[in-house]
């Protein structure tokens, strides 16, 4: 895609003028770094990042069925959960295989926010709005409005309790306790400069951190503010620390580790799917009618040195047997040591079994683990 | 970037050392693109490499890149520095970033100038 036809946040100013090297990322110009993308993963683990997820769909949903329609449209049971929380959740297709992976926010009893990848954002509210159909409920897909700056790592809170409660904060509707209180997969609502801000304590990275979702127009005030508050706490992060910070916390990345042509049980989701809780819903025929016995399933490798596996390379059993391939990889900057997420048939799926990846031609001798690789303390 | 070296559009550059030796390694501005380097894998000393051809690779968090040798020679020293240290080449491409040394007869003569080059990269 030529560089004029991408798509750009808000903060696209900002980000050239911390010097950011950009990339395309699903039609969008991005920052994958700022100076080094290493140094931008160790901030996040033992300070805190500050990220632009703006090219992230915000679909909201409005009516007195919204958690009705919900319920249909997703796989998990939305209308159980309360106000005030989130919850992941997974957009199946027919076929019981996955559309994408959202995270929901109750804001109402009638008022709910689904949160897409970018690449699927599109994809998402046409879907959402398909399956609304028949239920008293407005889809409103507010991506191209909305920005979302992402707080990451252990110095988080402190960093928002002085960016956002002082008198000239321009936040209203916000206190201490609202932050120091809220635990995972909740959120609070207050006013940034007299308009909506939704702060969930929510991320991808393995850390504590927050995420703030608000209008466009002031999303640049709000990271230059956040900027000048944390100080030396707080760095600039990409994109390709993003993934290697998800990477290491064993999270799902789509298009890698979650797609069309996979089920979730076989990425290790089965327990996202409410077969139980609820009645039917999109894709409930089709897990149900999965035959996964010669399906692959998602487990985490490590290796010793330096070499990683990457996308694509062929797993193979102790005989030389191909039994899989790795979806995602990378050299792990926490732990120092190669990682990475494969599909391998069930028989080699046991932690401690011994397996091999051909990286570009060498042989790369692997172990299957528990995920994730690592959990912060 | 320095004006003595030659450069090769796979991003490589090339400092005649002394009389049919050069050094190789890659630009400032591969090594932007790459990002934090995490990984070189060079080839053997006495190898031979072609101009053109693989000759090792380079990878950073992100991606893994083919080093293509810029010369025709016979690699006469690796750099075991970068070998240990891969950030060198993100902090220093030009100087404790070098990578390999060669014997050579004669250099490419596609190879590009400071100036050929830095217009390459801006293209």
């Amino acid at each position: 895609m030529a560089e004029q036809d991408l798509r750009s946040t808000a903060l696209e100013a900002v980000h050239e003028s911390l010097g950011a090297t950009f990339t395309d990322f699903a039609g969008w110009r991005m920052p994958v770094r700022y100076d080094s993308d290493l140094a931008e993963h160790k901030a996040v683990r033992q300070s805190a990042g500050l990220f632009d997820l703006s090219h992230m769909g915000e679909i909201h949903l409005r009516g007195p069925e919204a958690a009705a329609a919900l319920d249909h449209a997703l796989a998990g049971k939305m209308s159980a959960m309360s106000q005030g929380r989130a919850k992941y959740s997974l957009l199946l297709t027919d076929e019981g295989g996955v559309i994408d992976d959202v995270i929901t926010y109750r804001l109402a009893e009638d008022h709910f926010l689904v949160v897409a990848n970018a690449s699927n954002a599109e994809v998402d509210a046409a879907e959402l709005l398909a399956r609304a159909e028949g239920f008293d409920v407005e889809v409103d897909d507010a991506s191209s409005r909305t920005s979302l700056i992402a707080v990451q790592g252990p110095q988080s809170e402190q960093i928002l309790l002085d960016a956002l409660l002082g008198a000239d904060s321009g936040v209203e509707g916000l206190t201490a306790e609202d932050l120091t209180e809220m635990k995972n997969y909740r959120f609070a609502e207050c006013t940034y400069r007299g308009e909506s801000m939704l702060i969930a304590r929510t991320g991808y990275t393995g850390e504590d951190g927050f995420e703030l979702y608000l209008p466009n127009e002031h999303a640049p005030a709000l990271w230059e503010q956040l900027t000048v508050v944390g100080g030396d706490r707080l760095t600039p992060c990409g994109l390709a620390c993003r993934d290697t910070l998800r990477l290491e916390a064993g999270m799902p990345l789509y298009g890698n580790e979650l797609g069309r042509d996979l089920y979730p049980a076989q990425s290790g989701m089965a327990r996202v799917v409410a077969l139980k809780s609820k009645q039917d819903f999109v894709g409930r025929a089709g897990v149900e009618a999965a035959d996964l016995t010669d399906r692959p399933v998602l487990v985490g490798l490590v290796a010793e040195g330096r070499r990683a596996a990457r996308a694509d390379a062929q797993v193979r059993d102790a005989d030389g047997l191909e039994v899989g391939a790795v979806s995602s990889g990378a050299l792990s900057p926490t732990l120092g040591h190669p990682i990475a997420m494969a599909f391998v048939r069930t028989s080699v799926a046991a932690a401690g079994t011994e397996l091999v990846v051909d990286v570009r031609g060498k042989d790369l001798p692997v172990r299957v683990v528990e995920m994730p690789f690592y959990r912060r303390d | 970037m320095s004006a003595e070296l030659l450069y090769s559009k796979d991003h490589e550059w090339v400092r005649v050392e002394s009389d049919g030796v050069a050094v190789i390694g890659v630009t400032d501005y591969a090594a932007e693109q790459l990002g934090d380097v995490v990984y070189v894998d060079l080839p053997e000393v006495d190898g031979e490499i072609n101009a053109g051809t693989e000759m090792g690779e380079i990878e950073s968090t992100k991606s893994v890149s083919d080093l293509f040798s810029p010369i025709n020679g016979t690699v006469t020293e690796i750099n075991d520095a970068v070998v240990d240290t891969p950030e060198l080449v993100n902090s220093s491409p030009f100087d404790e970033g070098w990578l390999i040394k060669v014997s050579f007869d004669a250099l490419p003569e596609d190879l590009l100038s400071a100036e050929d080059y830095k217009a390459f990269t801006e293209s």
